[in-house]
């Protein structure tokens, strides 16, 4: 099925090319870092983790928001989504990939990456992170394939598939739940002590990934000539809908919790974030930005007059999608470690070979997606034609 | 014994994982050689030991930063820790910070003026349930048996989860090569690569050698080392006749410097 | 379906697979006859005076990474700092402070074989390779 993906129009190869080199001078960055040292990101000694792994927290949402596919299609045969599952599970195919990236270019020592292997450490959250993001990679490259090849095949896919699709479903939320893990569960980091945080990730998981999936439909349908559906694309913006409301509710609850009981060590990071900290602030425009997309977008996906309006539905979606990439790509790591344990207020800033390194690995994604999709759709195209 | 242990531990290791065989071959033959006796490993004579080492700085014996430079200038010489002008990329493994930042939630608007000004030595607190040791993910940062929080350096990815883990600001990265940074280097001691992890070790390889830590030394009195366990310890002693406190206890981690104020 | 064999263009199949094989094939040519002589190991006065080392010669020369590698283990994770040999000797477990009190040519003793064997260990980037040097 693969060659379906090196069969293309010059546009394809326009922007494939494009993408490879993006990623060339990404890698040509990482190169950089790799002999030099994580000292070219602008993370530091008290702000120890920044861009990279603020990315992969959000990539991870995306990636598990392919549940919001396979649940209703498999559990509640809701047939509709047969259609589109395919598309849901090659973008956590590439999110996931983009996931792991992010972790092995922020590792110091990334030749020795294999000891989380070699020296298995239940204890540590990183360890099952490791298990449960490569699981669902190998889940999704396996599905996807085989069901789409038994499309194309015009047969029913083998019986084996089946057990792995109902794996799969808990397999999402347990990627999103792990990795909020990773920082929940750490004591002196007061923003991110919250149970809530799990939660909070999937909301804002269900509704980032089918906001970025419901723009990728609405570009399959201009671009090629397959059509994911006026019904599919109404019913993913209802899951939207539904994710960014009860990710503001959350953080709501994260607000309310916070400011109401007062205790400093859970406040400052939030007045860091949204007011600024002994006047520090690189963020606050960047907060509230997020805040206004994400209510503008409440606004525009409650009222059935314009989620209906695809137009508008496209507008509301890319307010959700930057709205949660703010508020988790950019405030949610950093803002858990300013202040310091120690509090200090010493800020972050990524610098441009740490956002080039960043690009790099985004164009590597879109280019698996890009070629997933392509193979995909070129299925599609043959059946219908 | 131990080394059968650990062999068997590495057959099975590896054969779970399939790798090739030859770094058991290998490991049979470090015990098997010549027919001869076996080689061993022996803790040194003379070492120092404790069920768990301890600290107790007396600030009343430390008043200014010009008695704390000693101490800082002793631990960092001998570990070859390095000096960068880049403050984000600072390697610390004991240093000063003023009572406000070494005990946030004991924050006083009216605290007496010598504790305002006074500034305190914080270092690893080598934590009884150390979050740093439960965070990393290939037991580079591990406890040893006589509570000290340990890191092994050949092992770290330098994935930085124990420094989001640890409460105290205790750690810190190489996130360049130190080496052209280290002013004069220790030949007896190791220095770091680029991309791993480091904090204060509790001077492990002078205990070894029958020594007190380098801080201990160099405080000229003010900082007492001993085992937390026998009550006949100088630590133990200080303890019982002196009010001491301890940074972040609500946490849990159970720090082992102790403060007398 | 017909079963004709036919390469589609052929001239430029041919040309790959012809420029593939030479690629594949240019380090082994370039390097045919040319075979570097194992280096010789260059004793310090003082290894020469030891007469052996902390094992027979020839394990040494097959094993002694690793014995570094289990030092290392034994010295960081287990604190046992002291290695017994099968001759009952003491030794030290520390790579900078016994190995190279020794063989404190680094460069010749032990740079020379692993550029032979083009191995890189990274044990210097962190240990420091002459003990004795400013002491």
């Amino acid at each position: 099925m693969l060659e379906l993906a090196l069969k293309g129009s010059k546009k394809y190869y326009g922007w494939m090319t494009a993408l490879l080199a993006v990623i060339g001078v990404g890698f040509g960055c990482y190169l950089w870092q790799l002999s030099f040292g994580l000292g070219i990101t602008g993370m530091s000694r008290d702000v120890s983790w920044g861009f990279y792994i603020a990315q992969f927290t959000f990539l991870v949402g995306v990636a598990a928001s392919a549940v919001m596919l396979v649940l209703p299609y498999y559990l509640h045969n809701y047939k509709a989504f047969g259609k589109i599952t395919i598309l849901g599970e090659f973008l956590a195919v590439a999110s996931v990939t983009m996931c792991l990236l992010f972790i092995i270019v922020d590792l110091g020592q990334p030749m020795r990456a294999f000891n989380v292997i070699l020296y298995p450490t239940p204890n540590s959250i990183l360890f099952w992170d490791m298990i449960v993001l490569n699981g669902y990679l190998f889940l999704n490259i396996v599905i996807g394939w085989q069901v789409l090849e038994a499309e194309r095949n015009g047969v029913a896919p083998p019986a084996w598939v089946k057990p792995l699709i109902y794996i799969s479903i808990p397999w999402a939320v347990s990627i999103h739940t792990v990795t909020a893990f990773l920082y929940c569960g750490l004591p002196g980091r007061g923003f991110w002590l919250t149970a809530i945080l799990a939660p909070r990730f999937l909301a804002s998981a269900f509704a980032a990934g089918p906001s970025f999936l419901i723009l990728l439909c609405l570009l399959v349908r201009k671009l090629t000539r397959f059509d994911p559906g006026k019904e599919q694309i109404q019913t993913l913006a209802k899951i939207v809908t539904y994710g960014i409301i009860l990710n503001v509710f959350f953080l709501l609850c994260e607000v309310f919790v916070v400011f109401y009981s007062k205790i400093p060590e859970h406040m400052d990071h939030m007045k860091y974030l949204y007011v600024g900290l002994h006047g520090h602030g690189v963020l606050v425009p960047w907060m509230w930005t997020s805040v206004a997309l994400m209510v503008l977008s409440i606004i525009l996906l409650v009222n059935p007059v314009t989620r209906t309006n695809e137009a508008v539905l496209s507008i509301a979606c890319i307010c959700v999608f930057f709205g949660t990439w703010i508020d988790k790509g950019l405030g949610m790591i950093s803002g858990g470690f300013v202040p310091s344990p120690l509090h200090h207020v010493i800020e972050y800033v990524p610098t441009i070979p740490e956002i080039v390194i960043t690009l790099g690995i985004y164009a590597t994604g879109f280019l698996i997606l890009t070629a997933l999709f392509k193979m995909a759709i070129s299925v599609k195209e043959e059946l219908s034609a | 014994m131990e080394n059968s242990r650990r062999t068997f531990l590495k057959i099975a290791g590896i054969s779970a994982l399939g790798l090739s065989a030859k770094p058991v071959l290998n490991a049979f033959a470090v015990s098997e050689h010549g027919g001869k006796k076996e080689a061993q490993v022996l803790t040194k004579k003379g070492a120092l030991a404790a069920k768990r080492w301890a600290m107790v700085i007396d600030t009343r014996k430390l008043e200014s930063a010009k008695d704390l430079e000693p101490v800082i200038e002793a631990c960092h010489k001998i570990h070859n820790v390095p000096v960068f002008e880049n403050k984000r990329h600072e390697i610390k493994w004991i240093w000063e910070e003023e009572f406000k930042h070494t005990f946030p939630d004991l924050e006083n608007e009216y605290l007496n003026d010598r504790l305002k000004k006074l500034p305190f030595l914080v270092l690893c607190n080598h934590c009884t349930d150390a979050p740093c040791v439960r965070a990393c993910p290939t037991k580079a940062t591990f406890k040893q048996e006589d509570g000290i929080v340990e890191m092994d350096f050949h092992r770290c990815i330098g994935c930085r989860f124990c420094m989001a883990a640890c409460p105290y600001g205790s750690r810190s990265f190489n996130f360049r090569d130190p080496r052209p940074f280290i002013k004069e280097t220790n030949k007896k001691f190791p220095t770091r690569m680029k991309g791993v992890v480091e904090k204060c070790n509790f001077c492990t390889e002078l205990l070894a050698e029958g020594k007190m830590p380098a801080c201990v030394e160099a405080s000229t009195g003010a900082i007492a080392f001993g085992d937390l366990e026998n009550p006949e310890s100088e630590v133990r002693k200080l303890l019982k006749s002196n009010y001491t406190i301890r940074r972040k206890v609500a946490l849990g981690t159970g720090p082992a410097i102790y403060y007398i104020v | 379906m017909s079963e004709e064999k036919k390469i589609y263009d052929k001239g430029k199949v041919l040309t790959g697979l012809i420029l593939f094989v030479v690629i594949l094939a240019f380090p082994f040519l370039y390097n045919s006859g040319k075979a570097a002589p194992a280096p010789d190991r260059i004793l310090t006065e003082k290894a020469k005076a030891a007469k052996e080392c902390i094992e027979p010669k020839a394990f040494m020369k097959s094993e002694h990474m690793q014995i570094l590698n289990d030092w290392r283990g034994s010295v960081v994770r287990d604190g046992k700092r002291i290695y017994v040999s099968s001759s009952d000797k003491e030794f030290d477990m520390s790579l900078s402070n016994t190995c190279l009190d020794c063989h404190s040519n680094k460069a010749d003793f032990c740079d020379k074989c692993h550029n032979y064997a083009s191995v890189n260990p990274y044990c210097w980037d962190c240990h420091i390779d002459k003990p004795k040097e400013n002491k």
